[in-house]
């Protein structure tokens, strides 16, 4: 007989395991799909997360596309410690997109060393207007935040469709939805020739040391996660909660504009349509995956990124239909959520050890 | 300037169109909430039931096992969020996200082959009696039975919550779910049922969608419509007839976007489809600012998780 308990507090180490069992249980489903769908599963399974990371190339891209992940999951851990439900990311991404890409548009065939610069920080901004709306509307109109930061993703992309299509469209670019290429200096360069990895992974290393910093170090960290435990505690020692709403938001709007910057200014130099697959929904996933650790996160973020790559690799090679990526980040969070069941309960063995 | 008083008529007709979806949905979510359970995988559970509905049509040719397939697609969605968020007692947000994210991967894969297929003509009722009232006539004869089903679907809700026992037991699990356990109720049982059903009925909005409001089949075809009618159900402060109010207005708020395209006026498209997700936001500052107000009606226990040691 096998009975369930509850633990008496959560357990350390299997805090840490759960992510990997989480991504094993995903493999496994996954390849019972696969078999569903009729393809062979380990095959499948080899297209989805082995072929898009084996050169050089596919290596370099599995970077590009964790960068972004990484940046905004770092911003959301500090939202998700203080238990404020930002999942507009995607929203602020294409906001902070915009008002960094109309800032590199003013600079248009201009040079300096100066314009980066400028262009990263109005996209940081970018971002931060735009979380402070669900912020703001939180503290002091007592709105769920939930829904307003969604509303506004789809708000933003519509104003991104309005402006590639309309007034900032290329005058001689045949009527396609983008913008003209931005001047070089304008733009994040690119490490290596031939790879389209670019500078953008050195805003997300830095998110990521400037995070563990403030958890780990700070007064203004502590106090973060106190309120995330409890905000009646929080404002039992007297903390300004208000004010800590306002500011996690501030600094997950400011990591997704940044995440938006590298997306236009870095391989693609222009605002078009579609800035981003969605990266501020699966950076959702990541922060949990990565149980919002800085480091944890960075691995999180590798693994997640691969189903954007596998998902492709999949299409070309087995024609596996591409929202299979989807489905496994989905799964994901399933596994990791249902797998947390162990951190809290533990199965006994009735006889053996009574 | 004559207007035509039918005209008007198939105006409203439109708006009420567009609305069914909103109030099968966040109808249903609304029993969810009331028993304590916050599900944000609306939008996941309708394009499940969209998908599911179309494919079922197109297969079977059965426009009745689609709708009710329909349907049950949404129960078994909703079961893996029970069973994580019941049994496994997990986070409600995160796993509702969870379920969002996987249903719209799935219903695309799924879909992949049913793009570009046209649908089937669903029947009407009352058509004969088109012509017999102005004004009236095109709002009253001449539409689905979901239709129908949708405009009675709040006043019976608000019948089984406010007049019957079961009613009273999800309302008692949801505002204090440790005195309803000690009074012997189930309430995982409870908790379970009524997220089934709100799978049920996401389910059927989405069938709504797919098989009569624009019968075919298109990528996210739900269009944030899940998220919209979870706003409602703040919006409506959790009472049932006050979501046909609100899906009204964003039933219009859809319709005259395309009228204001028609006639021409100078206002660019993509302002006027931001419109229903700007007012959303709106309504929601306006409903929430009074704080007292939304504390006393929103079911105590909403979106906590509930442990019983036995």
């Amino acid at each position: 007989m096998i009975k369930i308990v509850k633990r008496d507090e959560p357990s350390r180490a299997i805090f840490f395991f759960t992510p990997v069992l989480a991504i094993f249980l995903t493999l496994v489903a996954g390849g019972l799909i696969f078999y569903i769908l009729g393809f062979k599963p380990f095959e499948a399974l080899k297209f989805f997360f082995i072929v898009p990371i084996a050169d050089k190339y596919g290596f370099s891209e599995l970077l590009l596309k964790a960068t972004p992940l990484c940046l905004i999951a770092i911003g959301l851990s500090f939202c998700f410690k203080s238990n404020n439900w930002n999942i507009g990311a995607e929203g602020q991404l294409t906001f902070g997109a915009i008002v960094s890409g109309g800032v590199a548009l003013l600079f248009y065939e201009q040079e300096g060393f100066y314009i980066l610069p400028i262009v990263i920080l109005a996209g940081a901004i970018g971002g931060m207007l735009y979380a402070s709306i669900p912020a703001i509307l939180k503290t002091y109109f007592n709105t769920n935040e939930i829904l307003v930061s969604l509303m506004l993703v789809y708000v933003s992309k519509l104003i991104l469709d309005y402006l590639v299509v309309g007034p900032w469209s290329n005058p001689e670019g045949f009527n396609f939805p983008e913008t003209r290429q931005f001047s070089d200096s304008a733009r994040l360069p690119l490490l290596f020739e031939g790879l389209r990895i670019h500078a953008g992974i050195f805003l997300a290393l830095a998110a990521v040391v400037m995070s563990w910093f403030i958890f780990y170090k700070t007064y203004l960290g502590f106090q973060m996660k106190v309120s995330g435990f409890s905000l009646k505690t929080a404002k039992y020692a007297g903390y300004k909660g208000k004010k800590m709403i306002i500011l996690v938001f501030l600094i997950s709007g400011a990591c997704a504009g940044l995440a938006g910057v590298g997306e236009i200014t870095g391989p693609i130099g222009q605002l078009h349509r579609e800035v981003s697959p969605d990266y501020g929904f699966t950076a959702i996933i990541v922060a949990f995956l990565g149980r919002l650790h800085p480091v944890g996160i960075i691995f999180a973020s590798l693994v997640v990124a691969i189903t954007y790559l596998g998902a492709e690799t999949a299409q070309i090679f087995m024609q596996i239909p591409k929202y299979t990526g989807q489905v496994f980040q989905g799964m994901i969070l399933f596994f990791l959520l249902a797998s947390d069941y162990l951190l809290f309960f533990k199965f006994k063995f009735i006889g053996s050890n009574k | 300037m004559i207007i035509d008083v039918n005209f008007v008529g198939l105006i409203i007709a439109s708006i009420m169109a567009s609305a069914v979806p909103l109030i099968l949905a966040s109808c249903g979510e609304l029993i969810t909430e009331r028993s304590g359970v916050l599900n944000l995988g609306v939008e996941g559970m309708m394009i499940i039931g969209a998908i599911s509905g179309f494919a079922l049509m197109t297969v079977t040719g059965s426009l009745i096992i689609a709708v009710f397939g329909a349907m049950l697609a949404g129960v078994l969605i909703s079961t893996i969020f029970a069973f994580l968020t019941q049994t496994l007692i997990t986070n409600h947000v995160a796993t509702g996200l969870a379920l969002t994210i996987f249903g719209i991967g799935i219903s695309a894969m799924i879909g992949k082959n049913f793009v570009g297929i046209p649908g089937k003509e669903f029947p009407v009722i009352f058509e004969g009696l088109k012509d017999t009232i102005p004004l009236l006539s095109p709002i009253l004869f001449g539409h689905s039975i979901v239709f129908y089903f949708a405009f009675v679907l709040p006043f019976i809700t608000s019948y089984f919550l406010k007049k019957t026992k079961i009613g009273l037991i999800v309302r008692a699990v949801g505002d204090s779910p440790e005195s309803a356990s000690n009074q012997g109720i189930n309430v995982k049982l409870v908790r379970y049922a009524c997220i089934l059903y709100g799978g049920a009925m996401c389910g059927l909005a989405g069938a709504y969608l797919s098989m009569i409001y624009t019968p075919q089949w298109i990528e996210n075809m739900t269009g944030g419509r899940g998220w919209i009618a979870l706003a409602l159900v703040v919006f409506s402060t959790w009472n049932p007839i006050k979501i046909l109010i609100g899906a009204m207005i964003f039933g219009g708020l859809t319709i005259i976007q395309f009228h204001m395209q028609a006639i021409g006026v100078r206002i660019p498209v993509q302002f006027l489809t931001a419109l229903p997700y700007i007012v959303t936001i709106i309504v929601l500052v306006v409903i929430s600012r009074d704080s007292r107000k939304i504390r006393l009606s929103t079911p105590s226990s909403l979106g906590k998780s509930f442990y019983k040691d036995n």
